[in-house]
């Protein structure tokens, strides 16, 4: 018996040190990637790093002043095509569709979700790139945009399930018609957990790579319009940090800094404006 | 108190009712709304049964019953807000002003006939953009500010938020904002206006406040109101109907329901026996 119940004792330790280093490594991993990060591109960040084209092979010096542009281009049209459709294609699962339709394309939404991102580039690729002959801006936001439409449909659609019944029919019940209640009262309602899913969606694909290497393609200079070639951080990085330069692979450091922090921000404002306050009352 | 007031409303008597005549009518008042042959159905499951009733103008009707017995679908069925949940169907015809209410234009008859829910439910907007709301989605005439401090005053709230109209509806008590959603409903002027349960989340004193305005909404507007609660029903209604099971027991002047019931199952209900 009492041999039974020490080796209970042991058995409990030791499942309780197992799992409490588990969790210990999920945490540390995210701050050792901040820290090396931190470490290795902070030194090199500097006021060329956002001004100035990268220079030719073999000089020194430089920035991504073209990749920062660029990124912002490519997540512009990203969101330019992905957000309304996640969002209009919510209300049409929240709102009107029957459950079988609901439950096939929020499976199929998953699965998209679940798409490999280079798959999702040679997609692009084959849907835009190839018909225009040329690698472009729109081709690469298209590319995010395809990944954006699974994040934000299926949250838009919890935050908009969110919103209860009950101000559905007070509107209702005012002589307010179906479109008029979604438009005055349930997306207003929602609309900070809808902003939410739209800001993590975009924070999302920002850090994307792969659906961009034969779409937007890259592009050492300023891509002027949306229908050239277009550089990008996230392949920057890419490039930089292969590179057999030290002055490259310090400059992706650097890189990586600067995405890593604008992804931190996005999800930091993103909390901040779901914690601002529930918009609906719990009953 | 006459034979002539008695025929201003259409007394369903069911079976077991018939032979006893009702002549403690009020005074007389025209028909509003009148339910004829109301069968419905959740899916293939029935959970009304053949209710023949009225409701009167500028009065009171109260629908009474046990938990389930349909009352609350019925008075959604006037405003056709049964229309909201999937599967359900309506048999029968449902007038009001003499015109069947289903070959209306839904949003229309709405504005005609409007609801406050069991639960207070303002939208997530200030106290008077709730009460604005009806009157801007259906293009009022009149100035809105007018139209909100009139609702308002109708649904004694005027007073107790006149100095905070842009404060959040959530911030007001559970009784201020039940009385919110009714000035949110009068705002529409509605001919009919439809309670379910209004006070069952309320505290006594609330509960007071709103049967009051229940009677002086009378003078403007036609109530139907579905109550839990037996006391409630004879304090403010001047009509009763009793349901049990879906089906229409009995209904009746509130005064001859509630002394002389003319079914044996109403007296065992409001007698407290069940339910």
């Amino acid at each position: 018996m009492n041999a039974r119940l020490r080796w209970r004792k042991l058995v409990s330790a030791f499942m309780l040190t197992m799992t409490g280093v588990c969790a210990a490594v999920a945490v540390s991993v995210l701050f050792f990637i901040l820290g090396y990060l931190v470490f290795h591109g902070g030194r090199s960040i500097n006021w060329d790093f956002f001004t100035k084209l990268p220079t030719p092979v073999g000089e020194t010096g430089g920035g991504m002043a073209n990749a920062i542009v660029g990124s912002a281009k490519l997540l512009f049209l990203a969101s330019l095509f992905g957000v309304p459709i996640g969002f209009f294609g919510a209300i049409y699962l929240a709102e009107f569709s029957g459950t079988k339709t609901a439950f096939v394309v929020r499976y199929a939404a998953d699965l998209l979700n679940g798409v490999p991102s280079i798959v999702i580039g040679i997609f692009a690729y084959a849907l835009v790139v190839l018909p225009f002959k040329h690698f472009s801006a729109y081709a690469g936001g298209f590319a995010l945009g395809v990944m954006m439409i699974p994040i934000t449909l299926r949250s838009t659609e919890e935050f908009l399930l969110g919103v209860p019944n009950n101000l559905r029919e007070a509107a209702m019940a005012l002589g307010a018609s179906k479109w008029k209640t979604i438009a005055t009262v349930i997306v207003p309602a929602a609309y900070r957990g809808i902003l939410t899913s739209v800001l993590l969606a975009f924070a999302r694909v920002a850090g994307e790579t792969a659906p961009l290497l034969f779409t937007a393609f890259g592009n050492r200079y300023w891509s002027p319009g949306f229908n050239q070639p277009i550089e990008s951080l996230p392949h920057m990085v890419y490039i930089y940090a292969i590179s057999p330069y030290e002055d490259w692979q310090r400059q992706a450091w650097a890189a990586g800094l600067v995405l890593l922090g604008l992804i931190l921000m996005v999800n930091i404002v993103a909390r901040f404006i779901l914690a601002r306050g529930v918009a609906v009352q719990r009953s | 108190m006459s034979a002539p007031a008695r025929s201003a409303v259409t007394v369903n008597l069911t079976p077991t009712t018939i032979g006893t005549p009702n002549r403690e009518t009020a005074a007389p008042a025209p028909v509003r709304m009148s339910i004829a042959k109301v069968n419905f159905y959740y899916g293939t499951k029935q959970t009304l049964f053949d209710i023949n009733m009225t409701v009167a103008a500028n009065r009171v009707t109260a629908l009474i019953g046990p938990s389930g017995c349909g009352k609350s679908t019925l008075l959604r069925t006037f405003n056709r807000m049964h229309e909201t949940v999937r599967n359900a169907r309506l048999e029968g015809e449902i007038l009001l002003d003499g015109q069947n209410i289903i070959s209306q234009d839904v949003t229309l008859l709405r504005r005609r006939v409007g609801m406050v829910f069991q639960r207070p439910n303002p939208f997530p907007k200030s106290i008077f953009d709730n009460v604005a709301y009806g009157p801007k989605i259906n293009g009022a005439k009149e100035p809105i500010a007018d139209i909100v401090e009139r609702s308002l005053r109708r649904a004694a709230l005027w007073d107790e938020v006149k100095d905070h109209l842009h404060k959040s509806a959530y911030e007001l008590s559970g009784g201020q904002q039940q009385r919110l959603c009714i000035a949110r409903g009068l705002a529409v002027e509605p001919e009919v206006l439809l309670l379910d349960e209004p006070c069952s989340a309320l505290d006594p004193i609330s509960t007071a406040k709103i049967e009051e305005l229940l009677v002086q909404l009378k003078d403007s507007c036609t109530i139907a109101i579905v109550t839990h609660n037996m006391q409630q029903a004879a304090r403010v209604s001047d009509f009763t109907a009793f349901l049990l099971v879906g089906q229409l027991v009995e209904f009746n002047p509130t005064p001859h329901l509630f002394t002389t019931p003319a079914d044996p199952r109403t007296e065992a209900y409001i007698t407290g026996r069940f339910g």
